[in-house]
């Protein structure tokens, strides 16, 4: 059962990314904006979800694993996070790689951390 | 709306594969650093390296690549451990996790595009 609920929510998951992604796609623009939105906000979601959402609505775990592992964690991606970054570095695009980087790096962690401030706030 | 639904499937067996390889190291290996997410990240970059390396089908990336591949690896979940760690005070586990994951990330990618250019080739 489990399984089956991790699947169909990574199902949405990928396709949520895919779609986030696709008006990026088209035209001559190179830069990988598409996997660093859904990485930026997947990152909010899941430290927010976990540590406030989940908490307060009192969610079963097994929905909490279909919706954190399944939906957030196929939503955000790192395979094409270094793939770009590979892809980047072989056109010769060293600072939008590396800006690339910097930006996920950084400002993934910022994320992660702005999600769990919420529970600070709460009093949790 | 093809596209959609090979993304999509991809996606249901990334995200079943992550869960099962990540409930197994959880069980077999206690570490201080996160394993299981590391190593999805890192055999997740080498393969979709190999996956866009290799002259596959625009179906084969959008199941494979985009699909499997984009939901077996994960972001969200490295990015809220490597927080986690930084506010337990473990801050040196943190910058370690963040070093290996990214610097063995594009490494394996830049490694998988080589070896699929390359059997592409022969």
């Amino acid at each position: 059962m489990i399984y089956l609920l991790v699947g169909l929510a990574g199902f949405i998951g990928a396709v949520l990314r895919y779609l986030v992604g696709l008006p990026f796609t088209n035209g001559p623009i190179i830069f990988p904006y598409g996997t660093l939105i859904v990485n930026l906000v997947g990152s909010f979601l899941l430290a927010y979800l976990t540590s406030v959402l989940f908490k307060k609505w009192s969610i079963p775990v097994i929905y909490q694993t279909a919706i954190g592992t399944g939906l957030v964690g196929s939503f955000t991606t790192f395979s094409a996070l270094s793939v770009e970054t590979v892809t980047l570095l072989q056109h010769n695009q060293v600072f939008p790689a590396f800006i690339y980087i910097v930006i996920s790096l950084a400002g993934g962690l910022l994320m992660s951390r702005i999600g769990l401030r919420f529970r600070k706030e709460e009093g949790a | 709306m093809t596209s959609v639904l090979l993304v999509g499937l991809g996606g249901f067996f990334g995200a079943v594969s992550r869960y099962i390889v990540s409930q197994w190291m959880k069980k077999k290996f206690t570490s201080y650093l996160p394993v299981a997410t590391l190593i999805v990240n890192l055999l997740g970059s080498f393969l979709l390296g190999l996956i866009i390396g290799s002259d596959l089908s625009n179906i084969t990336i959008l199941l494979l690549g985009t699909g499997f591949m984009g939901a077996f690896t994960t972001f969200s979940t490295f990015k809220l451990e490597a927080i986690q760690l930084h506010i337990n005070n473990r801050k040196k586990e943190c910058y370690i996790y963040q070093l290996i994951g990214y610097g063995g990330g594009i490494i394996l990618a830049f490694l998988g595009i080589v070896l699929g250019e390359f059997f592409t080739l022969i």
